[in-house]
């Protein structure tokens, strides 16, 4: 089963890190991503633009559009993974893992419904 | 990242809103910081022990009063706090109620007042910035100094001298109404740019302790956006930021020398500001409500999209910067739109352009820069050496003067006409 890892943290917190410190974090990530590459469990991973940039789409009739991101919360969607996983321990490992890596911060793991690869290159 | 890091972030990042709190309290520039010091120093004490709190800002305002309060009491001052001042027992209870009321409109007014302290008409610019440096971004005053180039007594005198300023003006503590906002917003607004600026027209040995100024500037308009996520300006002037600080690597050589637009390495610029740059300009043209910052922004935007100098749609270009002068009608304006029209009309229409801005920027480094360029362009050798004659005279800074030496020997080398650089 496929399950995406939706990372949520204080963006303000994030934001606030040296290029230094921003660099050692991804770093850190980075080891987890490759041993789940090898595997060959890894599916699409993506680092979001800060919510700054969002623009959010209520689909209310007639449709209105809203600046910045959906929810005005203290901690924002900032990125996720889709991980192949046997079942939801598995998966939590795998966040275990990258909370390691960069501690602070919510994982929240959600399986995957349909899943298409796409074609976009990175 | 090590935990003491973790724990520097969240204190960086809670700064603003947790000093704006407290001076809301406090009314009084140094009680506010000086309470959010100690409550810092708690922080560094408590949290690797108990952990992070759930809201740090929360934790450090009300720690910050309770210390403050407490060392009132002791020194028996009798100083009236307001009447809302309650014995905090279960430090779990108190925390989330701040927290709460601090998710209301609290959390945006206080910053914003903070801002605007800081950016008070009757504080000159040099004050203002480093003031906001100070106060919002909690740099030490060393570091101020540093990227001013000035001595550190020198700096800690012009801060209190600032701050003593700030306390005579009785500035108002009460939550500003709709129309005060907006004014407040475009003050803040400038400030921002002017803390940018600072780090963006350093130069040469200069760059690099200065582009940490770039970098607060951007952390602050981020932060104004995310208070006012609807604000096209803001969006524009944020927009501005990442796409000039997009260039940074790109600007100097490695002797420090300035490296022009065209002539730039833009395999270096930094395609995630730019992409952020970019989404964010394309956001605030959505509210068909232009402004100066916005303008600006399409103008970085339409550099930052050429792969090549070449590709640069020079004509929106030159008709932005129309737009610009209308909004904002400044000789400066007019100079960097001259350059524009070198581009598409050639430079005999775009030294007949600046020629009447000559009264008026008679001691203006890049005026004669620009003026040169054109003369040289056109043949006009003689001239041009005169005109980079007074920018060498003018220039601010050791990279400007050699950049202009280089035109010079350039005329010396060869007397033929041959297309010149224009800022």
């Amino acid at each position: 089963m496929l399950y995406a890892i939706l990372c949520y943290h204080d963006e303000d917190l994030v934001g606030s890190w040296s290029k230094e410190q921003d660099a050692a974090v991804m770093q850190k990530l980075a080891v987890v991503q490759e041993n789940l590459a090898k595997q060959g469990r890894l599916g699409p991973v993506a680092r979001l633009l800060p919510t700054t940039a969002a623009t959010t789409l209520r689909k209310d009739d007639p449709p209105i559009v809203l600046d910045g991101p959906f929810a005005e919360t203290k901690e924002q969607l900032l990125g996720f993974y889709v991980v192949d996983c046997k079942n939801l321990d598995e998966a939590l490992d795998v966040a275990r893992d990258l909370g390691k890596a960069n501690p602070g911060g919510t994982y929240e793991i959600r399986p995957v419904g349909v899943f298409r690869p796409g074609s976009v290159e990175s | 990242m090590t935990d003491t890091a973790w724990i520097d972030a969240a204190l960086t990042s809670a700064r603003p809103q947790a000093v704006g709190a407290l001076l809301r309290y406090f009314r009084n520039l140094d009680t506010a910081e000086e309470a959010f010091q100690n409550a810092c120093l708690r922080a560094l004490k408590s949290w690797p022990q108990n952990g992070p709190p759930r809201d740090p800002a929360a934790w450090l305002i009300m720690v910050g009063r309770n210390v403050a309060i407490d060392e009132v009491r002791r020194n028996k001052r009798q100083q009236p706090l307001p009447e809302d001042d309650q014995a905090i027992s279960d430090l779990d209870d108190a925390e989330e109620e701040i927290a709460e009321r601090l998710d209301g409109s609290h959390y945006r007014d206080d910053i914003l007042r903070l801002l605007f302290i800081c950016c008070h008409k009757d504080l000159p610019a040099t004050q203002q910035i480093a003031l906001a440096l100070r106060i919002v971004s909690g740099l030490s005053v060393k570091q101020i100094a540093r990227a001013f180039l000035v001595s550190e007594a020198a700096m800690e005198q012009r801060i209190t001298r600032a701050k003593a300023r700030v306390a005579d003006a009785r500035v108002p503590f009460e939550t500003p109404g709709a129309v005060e906002r907006s004014e407040r917003l475009a003050s803040v607004a400038a400030m921002i740019y002017l803390i940018f600026n600072e780090g963006y027209s350093a130069s040469g040995d200069t760059a690099e302790i200065r582009s940490p100024l770039c970098e607060e500037a951007i952390r602050l308009a981020r932060l104004l956006l995310r208070l006012f996520q609807s604000e096209p300006e803001i969006m524009g002037l944020t927009a501005l930021l990442l796409l000039q600080h997009a260039r940074a690597a790109a600007r100097f050589d490695a002797d420090g020398q300035v490296i022009l637009l065209e002539d730039q390495d833009r395999g270096l610029w930094n395609q995630k500001l730019i992409a952020e740059g970019l989404a964010l300009i394309d956001k605030a043209m959505r509210h068909r409500r232009s402004g100066p910052y916005q303008v600006q922004a399409a103008i970085a935007a339409l550099h930052a999209r050429a792969e090549k100098p070449e590709d640069t749609d020079w004509a929106q270009i030159d008709l932005l910067y129309g737009a610009l002068e209308v909004m904002q009608p400044s000789p400066v304006v007019t100079l960097n739109r001259a350059v524009a029209v070198s581009k598409v009309r050639g430079a005999e229409a775009a030294l007949e352009m600046i020629e009447p801005l000559a009264p008026r920027l008679a001691n203006y480094f890049h005026y004669f820069g620009v003026r040169g360029a054109f003369l040289m362009q056109l043949g006009r050798n003689e001239e041009a050496r005169v005109a980079f004659d007074r920018a060498i005279a003018l220039a601010n800074t050791t990279a400007e003067a050699a950049h202009i030496r280089m035109h010079i020997d350039r005329l010396m080398r060869d007397s033929q006409p041959r297309s010149a650089k224009a800022k």
